[in-house]
């Protein structure tokens, strides 16, 4: 990162449009421009119509205690690919107030309530602005610097009581509950309704007029999860139903929220590894890959070459691994019980057997460092990868492709299901395959890429239905690119170091901020991080494709039936940990 | 698999008859064959069921110990397999599937998060370990544990189903067994069996702060 | 027509059927490596791996809860590697490690000895970066994982007692990197003596 601010061309322009209420962010390694709560809505108005700035990428808080203030930051991006522009809003501690920008990019509802929720920041026009990943009642905004959470010990790890005086005991034991809880002052649990899903319910819009309905008869609402076999997961969706179509639907979130970003804050940097694992459990490597290149951003330093090649490699056969159980378990949505997620299930466990053989864990890899990876693939691996690149994978995906999408079944319960159109998609900040199924052919490796990724030769897929069987034809081609690029970084993969540096546990960040993108199995995973200069994070916020992908849920699933619903729901292909992280 | 031998012949048989006669009790052929037919509960809470995914699919194979019938529905479950992050807002539908299922039932808690709170465990909004609220009979250790260590969770429970005695089971007793109250969502998760200790907690008078009166000298 | 997605589909089963037993039959007359197990990478068909009867064979650097590392003393003391240095308590991510330094008891001066040493295996991530930073080669990552106990009480901390494991058992469970250890040391040995 270069030390002097260079003001973008696109600023100067926004400059010269408002100067009263547009400045620069000159702080040392910040970007973007601030603006003004009040003219929030023009400057984007025209950042949007005017500039091309068409697609929201991600909406976020920071909180900058003990100094009064709050930060609202937005990342806005061209569907045409391109480096984002990052808009900022400062509001004060009390009582923040921030326009919504729902009415004119529907995809920051779910995000603008999170903002809500963890913060407290008030979005005026919201449509909906309620609690998202806890629930109503809840006491506090965690996020806020100032809330503590029941068992808190220090502000920042490590926590001290652990050397040299470290006693094995329970936190929780010196609660008074004995538990995770804390309660305010004065409190009466006798006086509590328990009941938290009123606000939901009453914000589901359905109409009392039997003359407007095709069927005269009572519209019905349907909870489906948070246990459910076909939520994957625990995910909740209220269904406003008549007879068996939907008339209205609301995406419930939150039963597993683990407070990622809450307990990212108290890590320090290298500790955070681990935990992206958790996010997308389906595609850890992926999830490093994103915090990784981000923090390296910051920090200013570049991967060796071969960890560079080891990294995309991983990353691919993530992805191979997480398209293919999408495929299968999509096939259980539409009711082909199991079989067809056995087989798919069989080669996700021959990749994982790589993992575990070069990481350490089937799953949990926590395989990235800064600068590098923690440790190199020895050649009998490669041989492993290029045994399973060459033969096995494409001969069985062409299997798995050949009874799939022949399959008159398939084709009924998906051809036409769940339409989303490009422009809408765009709208609702959707990304990965459900985009590029709706023909936008966006794909961070291309439209802003980063690693290797410029030098090797793929397609981005698109297709241009936008149907539930054209995201499982994007996610089958994908395989296919993927053994494309895996064959190429195979052939070219150098010698050398896989480490820039030497390994070390406290990572010096200098303070600024970054945001860092890779195009993960299920979208565009974003990591936001703002650094003070000390070990610890100060800011550290996962942009979750399928959280967000989640915004677009109502819209495609109006109309259908509530049997097509969850098909729709297996192909938006969600994954839990990263949706209430 | 079972190590008690279904027909352990405690009892003398003579020699001759070893082929023809097969000697048990009641409670081994009963325990036998209610563990060698668990069903889980199909419920999936984080990273670990993946795990469980991959512990039912075709290279663990969870059929091969009568295992394979993931019910959906919790009264047709044996055993819920409690697997993942067990967080505030899931708790109430968890003590409320559990109090669905119909006994004799069985909870295993999977992976470090169930067990005990895991890594998330200082979160706001995460509860350290599912034995909280519902009783546990495995823990199987691990983050998450692969699906071979399930399968020994697995295999240790039947060992339990095989020691128990119909006399002093829990279900077979006259007594009614209460359900477990189903925890309520507030300004924290309220554990209703608690509402007495919150109560109190939260009435105490503040601890008295001595307050330093600035300049007292002057004064 | 309708029906003949669904007989390629059933025809792909019966082929996984058959090719179990083409499979067994083939593999008699090879030699066989460890991918042409079942479930490995060679195998079609069938795709069982009979735990408990047959275990998935771990790889090197498969990691479940942490373990010290002793080396046994010829009066049959286990000597710790460990020096108490606390920087696997520090980078650990969960803070699941709770270390006690040793203190001589007359002069109160700390002695690079853990004088009790906790893993909360309720928190523990298996994420090993304990046995990535330890600068002595003290905590290492334990392969076993048949860990499922009846009670947690206070059995899921492990003391030191629990996680000490002698350094023969790290040489057999990670023979590379106790051979890289080995060679490492007899080099800075070496060195020591030319110096
Ligand atoms: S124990 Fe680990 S793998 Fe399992 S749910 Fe918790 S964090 Fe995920
Ligand atoms: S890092 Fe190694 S030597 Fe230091 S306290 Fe931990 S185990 Fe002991
Ligand atoms: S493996 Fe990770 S979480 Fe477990 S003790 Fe070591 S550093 Fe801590």
């Amino acid at each position: 990162m270069s030390d002097q601010i260079v003001i973008h061309p696109l600023y100067a322009k926004l400059l010269e449009k408002f100067p009263e209420s547009v400045v620069m962010d000159e702080r040392q390694g910040f970007s973007g421009i601030v603006v003004q709560a009040i003219t929030l809505l023009e400057v984007v108005k025209e950042l949007r119509d005017n500039l091309g700035y068409d697609y929201l990428s991600s909406v976020t808080a920071v909180d900058d205690f003990p100094e009064e203030r709050l930060e609202v930051i937005y990342h806005l991006f061209k569907s045409i690919g391109g480096a984002p522009v990052e808009i900022k809003v400062f509001l004060e501690r009390e009582e923040p107030v921030v326009p919504s920008l729902t009415p004119m990019y529907p995809g920051a509802e779910l995000q603008e309530r999170e903002v809500w929720d963890l913060y407290g920041i008030r979005f005026d026009d919201h449509p909906d602005l309620r609690r998202i990943l806890l629930w109503e009642g809840f006491e506090g905004f965690p996020l806020r610097k100032d809330w503590k959470e029941p068992l808190y010990e220090e502000d920042t790890k490590p926590f001290k009581s652990r050397w040299p005086e470290g006693k094995g005991e329970r936190k929780e034991l010196l609660n008074p509950y004995k538990d995770n809880v804390q309660y305010p002052r004065e409190f009466d649990p006798n006086t509590l309704s328990g009941d938290v899903d009123q606000a939901m319910y009453k914000s589901l819009e359905y109409s009392d007029d039997p003359n407007s309905r095709v069927l005269q008869t009572d519209q019905m609402v349907v909870n489906i999860g948070p246990q459910h076999p076909s939520t994957h997961g625990v995910f909740r969706m209220t269904v406003v139903m008549e007879g068996e179509t939907i008339v209205n639907l609301k995406p419930v979130v939150g039963y597993l929220h683990r407070n990622h970003e809450k307990i990212g804050e108290r890590n320090t940097w290298l500790q955070n590894m681990p935990y992206t694992d958790r996010l997308d459990y389906l595609a850890p490597m992926s999830n490093n890959f994103g915090y990784a290149i981000t923090v390296e951003k910051l920090m200013g330093i570049v991967p060796t070459e071969r960890a560079e090649y080891i990294r995309v490699m991983m990353a691919e056969l993530t992805r191979i691994a997480s398209h293919t159980m999408t495929t299968g378990f999509l096939l259980n949505d539409l009711g082909a019980y199991f079989t067809p997620a056995l087989y798919a299930l069989e080669e996700r466990e021959l990749i994982l057997d790589i993992f575990e053989e070069v990481a350490g864990s089937r799953m949990m890899v926590n395989y990235f460092r800064f600068g590098g990876v923690v440790r190199d693939v020895s050649p009998e691996v490669l041989k492993k990868i290029r045994h399973l690149v060459y033969n096995r994978l494409p001969r069985k995906i062409d299997e798995l492709d050949k009874y799939i999408s022949a399959n008159e079944i398939v084709r009924i319960r998906c051809e036409g299901v769940g339409v989303l159109t490009a422009d809408d998609a765009i709208a609702f900040s959707t990304t990965g395959p459900n985009l590029r199924a709706s023909g936008v052919p966006y794909d961070v490796r291309r439209a802003d890429p980063y690693s290797i990724y410029e030098s090797l030769d793929f397609d981005v897929c698109t297709r241009d239905h936008g149907d539930v069987f054209d995201r499982y034809r994007v996610r089958i081609d994908e395989i296919h690119q993927s053994i494309r690029i895996l064959k190429q970084v195979l052939d070219r993969i150098p010698e050398g170091p896989i480490m820039a540096g030497k390994p070390q546990y406290v990572a010096k960040v200098p303070a600024g901020e970054a945001y860092g993108r890779v195009e993960g199995p299920r979208g565009e995973l974003g990591f936001y991080v703002v650094s003070d200069g000390k070990p610890n994070p100060k800011r550290y916020h996962v942009r979750a494709p399928s959280f967000i992908n989640l915004t677009s849920l109502a819209q495609m699933c109006k109309g259908a039936k509530v049997a097509d619903a969850v098909t729709i729901l297996g192909a938006v292909d969600i994954v839990l940990g990263e949706v209430d992280r | 698999m079972a190590e008690i031998d279904l027909n352990n012949p405690e009892i003398d048989v003579p020699a001759e008859l070893k082929q023809q006669i097969a000697v048990t009790t009641l409670d081994r052929i009963y325990n036998w064959s209610r563990s060698n037919s668990l069903w889980p509960m199909m419920f999936g809470l984080a990273c670990c069921a993946i795990e469980m995914i991959c512990t039912a699919a075709s290279r663990y194979d969870l059929s091969r110990f009568g295992m394979e019938v993931m019910r959906p529905s919790p009264r047709q479950a044996d055993v819920m397999i409690v697997s993942g992050t067990v967080t505030k807002k899931m708790v109430p539908q968890i003590v409320r599937l559990y109090n669905q299922m119909s006994e004799p039932k069985y909870v295993i808690a999977m992976g470090a998060c169930a067990s005990g709170g895991g890594p998330f465990k200082e979160g706001y909004n995460v509860v350290p370990g599912v034995d909280k609220f519902i009783p546990v009979d495995v823990y199987v250790a691990g983050c998450p544990p692969t699906p071979q260590a399930l399968l020994h969770g697995l295999i240790i429970l039947q060992k339990k189903i095989e020691g128990e005695h119909i006399p002093d089971t829990r279900w077979y007793k006259k007594c009614v067994v209460e359900a477990i109250p189903i925890p309520i969502l507030g300004p924290d998760i309220i554990d209703p069996r608690h509402f007495e200790l919150i109560k109190e907690e939260t009435h105490k008078p503040l601890p008295v702060v001595e307050e330093v009166v600035e300049g007292g000298e002057t004064a | 027509m309708n029906g003949i997605g669904i007989i390629k589909g059933l025809l792909i089963t019966l082929k996984h059927f058959f090719d179990t037993y083409i499979f067994d039959f083939g593999r008699k007359q090879k030699n066989l490596t460890p991918d042409d197990k079942r479930g490995m990478v060679n195998s079609s068909g069938l795709f069982t791996i009979q735990y408990p009867e047959e275990v998935l064979a771990a790889s090197e650097e498969f990691r479940v809860i942490p373990f010290l590392v002793y080396e046994t003393a010829e009066n049959g003391d286990h000597k710790y590697r460990c020096t108490s240095c606390g920087i696997c308590a520090k980078v650990c991510p969960t803070q699941c490690i709770f270390i006690t330094r040793k203190k001589d008891a007359e002069t109160g001066k700390p002695i690079p000895s853990p004088e009790e040493f906790y893993i909360d295996t309720d928190k523990c991530m298996n994420c090993g970066f304990c046995a990535e930073y330890c600068p002595f080669d003290a905590i290492k990552m334990n392969h076993d994982f048949e860990l499922a106990t009846y009670v947690r009480g206070d059995t899921h901390i492990y003391n030191k007692e629990m996680l000490g494991k002698p350094v023969e058992y790290y040489a057999k469970i990670r023979p590379v990197n106790y051979a890289l250890e080995v060679a490492e040391k007899a080099e800075k040995a070496e060195k020591a003596t030319a110096a």
